[in-house]
């Protein structure tokens, strides 16, 4: 089995505790832990993905402020070519695509310009809430939303059922991808050069590995998952498309992929988490619980952020050559 | 000056072997320099070429393109007879080269077995197979002498076990051509003698093998032919028989050099430093300073001696209040410094010419003048309050400039532009007219050209005599051997021995250094004759 | 071609917006749009009379503060992308001064202004301080807390909020700030402006020829050359996002108190990611920030008139700045379109990044 798997139990364990008081919290008040669980689980998605895209292309030594940017484009992209259409699916492709355009564009910024990555994300960002913005104002819009294809599952489970089970075929894309791509960065050939790139790039292209190639393939392929996060937005998760959706999701991601360690399965621990901390809070607020204005609630999620990092940022190693483009001696 | 002697039937019989790997009028030109002006060199099956030359003579560039790194702009290569084209590093190792790189390309976090097998990957289906790499790894260990844990991750291993793993890397990939860059610059002397050993047996199983140094006493002991590189041109090719370190020597800087650092006896008086029982963690939280005592005193040189990695770097580093210190004491001149900042180290009178000048030393993207007044730039005269006095710099920094030859002269020029030994020569310019009481000086000469070395090693010597306590901190044991008044070896975060230099043979110091007490008390305390400790190495 | 740094660096941000303009030209064409009517009502929109100007110079105004905040960050090597709530803090605060108090007005505006920058700079001074002690990113703690900003500063002159104008019913904004708190103007033209280009001007000298300005500026270059001078790397971090928070709250309480006199939610909106521009296409450099934010008010003033004359979104705008943010940052796309070689090694292109952790 190899110590990849010793690193990944702690994400593990924090998955497995937090269906466990789950479960015990069902069992009490079956009322509100219902809602809290859909939300959840209509929620993380986009974090996920948004959090995976992020850390593919930063094992690989490029640091994406613009997921923001992707999400939201693919938001757009997805939910305006599937109105077009008529096809839910081909909108799923266009904002895959639309996503992994930007993450070319990331490279060939970061990568063959030589542009500050930070500052090319935030081009990204500005740029695409500017476009989607412009053309929203077109008139483009679609006369209703889309109904989402619902793959419900036989087994009925009391608790995970509704909530799990009967989910939307992005959503549950998202945990398979989660898998996917631990096993494909800690076990395959891919995954390997990939993280030499990230981590000592000289020393991967002293073998023959072609840093330059890694870079840009990877980004593309982390912007169409978080192409498929935007699309998830729009078309599953929302159902239609508003400016600025996205609402900083692409910069929660970040933190969420930071508290994992820029390892996938912890990442979606954190996902789950930053997206229950968030449904809780409404729950209580919607049970009158507590009566806080509603700003009050909507802060959570991004004080949350604040203290995650506060706490680990820190103390977590990132990949040794995040953000340095390189250049060859 | 040595012909060269290719005709010599003295010569070792590996000359008349095939061609393994040639090279043809090679030129290689950058935009301020030309690297490599018409380089011709052959290299016989089973041969251990030697390429010699100081910093910035052309060795590292030439066998860039041999191993596809970089393209010539004129000449060829040719393989087994055959001229080829190198498509880059990925290229080459199918040809059968392999490099092993002067500062490791190893990639910290991976284990052995991972850097080894990167690029080369052993896989079943789509997966890896580390189980698989680590077999073959075992077995080359044994097969070539070069021992080392697959799973072992790298950063967590020492130096010489990385240097192992680089060159694991390159036979893994079944090397007929291994270039080796400044292997044995971090070794002791005892796993250096081992590594030539290990290069002596694969050169007689068949690999041909470029041994790039600088230590002239390594290039005699083990190779068939030298070459020597000066200025990007060949020199002149010699085989050791036919000539000595100082032939050598002046081969490389094109004059009759001193081997020897001129000094006098030394009046050392008070003690200026004085670091009692010290513990310095390092980066990662281990204990890299342990227990240490050590005591400097003014008008002497002290040499710390040893391997990098044990804790060299942590020790300078809380002397001169850039690291935090667990335990323990610094006495400076009275005053204890142990909490003390930069700052008021540097005010009570402390110099340092830091191990990592691009890092610690100076700010690339400003001017020569600026940076002069790096660690003054808020006092006066440079500053009236919260005011920069432009005129008061730029005096300083031209008079600096002509004291220590600092070239090109421009005081304005970016500081980043300049070569490795005029950067030194800055910072050991601001660091000496400090009017310091103590002198720290943390690998003062690496990757500086002759000339600088000289000058610097000057400057020294002329600190001590004016009565400043200097302390060396020197991966280059002959360095220390050569400059200090007495030495001393640390060995895992603890200094073993101090003694006089006069005490301090090579041998008894490498034991030390590797931390074998035992066997050093039972060393010969005198050098054998051809063994003299120099300036150049 | 080649040209000299110098001229380059004067060049070549010109031709990036003039580039930038002929795309957005395009893409009012494609839209059904005449680009004719749309730059001439944009112009006339902006500088086409004494009224046009000064709303020009009014929104130019608070983009030389969020520039410059953005400008010190940069300096000092840190990214401070969350000038927008920085200021919209300062300009709540700002009005509360304005409202609440009763003071003479030599001494309420100053007041004002300050307690304004002072309300920016606190959460400035926070994501400095977890940039510098904990290792957190700039990026991501200045965006949370933008985020967070808004949120509360819509709140706060909410309906149930404490600053809320009680005649205003469920529009959320502050009373009308007194008279004495009022930045005035001279004719039409809004005196902060000239506030502005006096503190551009400060901050100039600060980075020229001070003591300060040089520990900021080396802290950005190389931060363990500056620790080896003895320069405290995480003192001058928060040091530098206070500067800037402040200097973005300032800008908001010029706004409140010069520009619409009261604090009403989801007015300012957008000034932050136009620092940011505003900054980049003056080079980082504090007196450039002048005509570059000039710019910017030029486009942001005209853009209503040039949306009603010829019927496009004014969001083709923010495409606009988007593209311009683009070329002065890979000037390599720049020289290409122009055919341009690269001629002496001139100004090295930005880099910022170093990364998540504590490093």
């Amino acid at each position: 089995m190899g110590p990849g798997w010793r690193r990944a139990l702690p994400g593990l364990i924090t998955v497995a505790v937090v269906v466990a008081v789950a479960v015990l919290a069902y069992n009490l008040n079956p009322d509100d832990t219902t809602p809290v669980a859909n939300r959840v689980f209509r929620d993380a998605p986009v974090l996920v993905l948004a959090a995976l895209c992020g850390l593919v292309g930063e094992r690989t030594g490029i640091v994406n402020i613009g997921i923001e940017g992707q999400l939201l484009m693919s938001a757009f992209t997805g939910f305006y070519v599937a109105a077009a259409t008529g096809n839910i699916w081909v909108g799923v492709l266009a904002g895959v695509a639309s996503g992994a355009v930007l993450g070319l564009f990331l490279a060939l910024c970061a990568v063959t310009w030589q542009i500050d990555q930070i500052i090319a994300g935030t081009v990204i960002n500005i740029f695409v809430i500017g476009i989607t913005s412009f053309l929203y104002t077109q008139g483009k819009r679609s006369p209703g939303g889309l109904d989402p294809i619902e793959l419900p599952w036989l087994s009925d489970l009391p608790f995970a059922g509704p909530a799990l089970f009967r989910s939307t075929p992005i959503a549950y894309l998202s945990i398979i991808l989660v898998f996917v791509l631990h096993i494909a960065l800690f076990h395959t050939r891919w995954g390997l050069r990939s993280r030499s790139v990230g981590e000592h790039p000289s020393a991967a292209d002293t073998v023959g590995i072609s840093v330059a190639g890694y870079r840009y393939l990877n980004t593309a392929l982390a912007g169409g998952l978080a192409g498929l996060g935007g699309a998830f937005l729009s078309l599953e998760s929302v159902g239609t498309f508003e400016r600025n959706m996205t609402a900083n999701r692409g910069f929660t991601a970040l933190a969420i992929m930071i508290f994992g360690r820029w390892r996938p399965l912890l990442a979606w621990a954190g996902a789950l988490f930053f997206a229950l901390t968030s449904a809780l809070a409404s729950q209580l607020q919607f049970n009158q619980v507590i009566d806080v204005p509603p700003q009050f609630i909507n802060i959570l999620p991004f004080v949350l952020v604040l203290a995650v990092l506060a706490v680990f940022a820190g103390s977590v190693r990132p990949p040794a050559a995040a953000g340095q483009p390189y250049v060859k001696e | 000056m040595s012909e060269p002697i290719r005709d010599d039937p003295d010569v070792h019989a590996a000359i008349h072997a095939p061609m393994a790997l040639e090279a043809r009028h090679l030129t290689k030109r950058f935009p301020s320099v030309v690297a490599n002006d018409d380089v011709s060199i052959e290299l016989h099956q089973g041969e251990i070429l030697g390429l010699l030359g100081e910093n910035g003579a052309g060795k590292s560039t030439l066998v860039k393109m041999l191993f596809g790194l970089y393209e010539p702009d004129e000449g060829e290569v040719l393989l087994r007879g055959e001229p080829v084209r190198m498509d880059g590093p990925g290229d080459a190792i199918r040809r059968g080269i392999g490099m092993v790189h002067q500062h490791f390309q190893l990639v910290p976090v991976f284990t052995a077995a991972e850097n080894i097998m990167l690029g080369a990957e052993a896989t079943t289906g789509p997966f890896l197979d580390p189980a698989a790499a680590g077999r073959r790894i075992g077995e080359m260990s044994a097969r070539f002498g070069l021992r080392v844990d697959p799973d072992a991750l790298v950063e967590d291993l020492p130096v010489g076990t990385q240097q192992r793993v680089e060159i694991l890397k390159a036979l893994y990939r079944e090397a007929e051509i291994l270039i080796l860059d400044e292997p044995t610059a971090v070794l002791t002397p005892a796993e250096t003698d081992e590594l030539l050993g290990v290069m002596k047996d694969l050169a007689a199983s068949g690999t041909s093998i470029i041994f790039i140094t600088h230590k002239l006493r390594e290039a005699i002991a083990v190779c068939d032919t030298i070459a020597v590189l000066r200025g990007g041109k060949v020199v002149g090719t010699t085989a050791p028989a036919a000539t000595d370190r100082a032939g050598l020597a002046s081969m490389m800087v094109g004059r009759d050099v001193s081997l020897q650092v001129t000094k006098g006896a030394g009046e050392p008086g008070d003690v200026v430093l004085a670091v009692q029982q010290l513990e310095v963690t390092d980066d990662r939280g281990h204990a890299a300073v342990n227990g240490l005592d050590l005591e400097v005193r003014a008008g002497e040189i002290v040499g710390i001696a040893g391997v990098e990695g044990n804790g060299q770097r942590e020790l300078v580093e809380a002397l001169c209040g850039m690291r935090k210190i667990r335990h323990g004491h610094i006495v400076l001149a009275g005053e204890d410094t142990t909490r003390a900042t930069t700052r008021e180290i540097n005010r009570l009178g402390v110099s340092h010419i830091p191990e990592d000048r691009e890092k610690h030393g100076f700010v690339a993207s400003y001017s020569v003048a600026t940076n002069l007044v790096l660690a003054r730039f808020d006092e006066p005269p440079y500053a009236r309050g919260w005011m920069r006095n432009f005129d008061a710099i730029e005096r300083h920094a031209s008079d600096l400039v002509e004291r220590f030859d600092v070239r090109p002269r421009g005081i304005h020029n970016r500081m980043g532009s300049m070569s490795g030994g005029n950067k030194q020569k800055c910072i050991v310019a601001r660091e000496l007219t400090q009017g310091a009481r103590l002198v720290i000086a943390s690998q003062p000469t690496r990757g500086v050209d002759v000339g600088s070395i000289e000058f610097i090693h000057r400057q020294l010597v002329d600190q001590r005599d004016a009565g400043v306590a200097v302390l060396v901190v020197s991966a280059e044991l002959d360095e220390v051997l050569a400059l200090a008044d007495r030495v001393a070896v640390i060995y895992e975060g603890r200094i073993q021995s101090v003694m006089p230099v006069a005490e301090a043979s090579r041998e008894k110091v490498g034991l030390l250094m590797a931390g074998d007490v035992a066997a050093a008390e039972t060393a010969p305390a005198v050098e054998a004759d051809d063994d003299v400790p120099s300036a150049l190495l | 071609m080649r040209l000299s740094a110098r001229v380059e660096s004067v060049i070549l941000p010109i031709a990036a917006v003039l580039i930038a303009l002929a795309i957005g030209a395009v893409l009012i064409a494609l839209d059904g749009a005449s680009p004719w009517t749309a730059y001439t009502a944009l112009l006339d929109g902006s500088v086409g009379g004494p009224d046009s100007i000064a709303r020009t110079l009014e929104r130019a105004t608070p983009l030389i503060f969020t520039g410059l905040a953005v400008i010190v960050g940069m300096k000092a090597g840190l990214f401070n992308i969350g000038a927008q709530g920085q200021l919209l803090t300062g300009a709540v605060f700002a009005a509360w001064v304005g409202y609440r108090f009763s003071l003479p007005a030599i001494v309420h505006v100053p007041l004002a202004i300050v307690v304004g920058g002072l309300c920016g700079l606190l959460p400035a001074a926070l994501a400095g301080v977890l940039k510098a002690y904990r290792g957190a990113h700039e990026v991501i703690t200045t965006i949370m807390l933008n985020a967070i900003l808004v949120s509360l500063t819509e709140w706060i002159v909410g309906a149930r909020g404490p600053f809320h104008d009680p005649d205003a019913g469920a529009i959320s904004r502050t009373p009308l700030v007194r008279e004495t708190a009022d930045i005035p103007r001279i004719d039409v033209y809004p005196l902060g402006f000239f506030l502005g280009v006096l503190v551009a001007f400060a901050i100039w000298f600060l980075f020229g020829r001070t003591t300060t300005g040089f520990k900021l500026t080396t802290v950005g270059q190389n931060k363990f050359a500056a620790e080896y001078g003895g320069i405290s790397a995480a003192r001058i971090t928060v040091l530098a996002m206070a500067l800037s928070g402040f200097l973005a709250g300032v800008g908001g309480s010029i706004e409140t108190l010069g520009v619409f006199g009261r604090f009403e939610s989801g007015r300012n909106v957008g000034l932050g990611f136009d620092g940011i521009t505003v900054a980049l296409l003056a080079r980082i450099h504090p007196l450039l920030a002048i005509p570059s934010a000039l710019l910017l008010g030029v486009l942001r003033a005209g853009q209503t008139q040039m949306a009603f004359e010829s019927k496009v979104a004014p969001e083709i705008i923010d495409v606009i700045l988007a593209i311009i943010l683009l070329l002065v940052c890979a000037p390599i796309v720049v020289r290409w379109i122009l055919r341009l070689r690269k001629g002496t090694t001139g100004a090295e292109s930005l880099q910022l990044t170093s990364g998540w952790g504590a490093s």
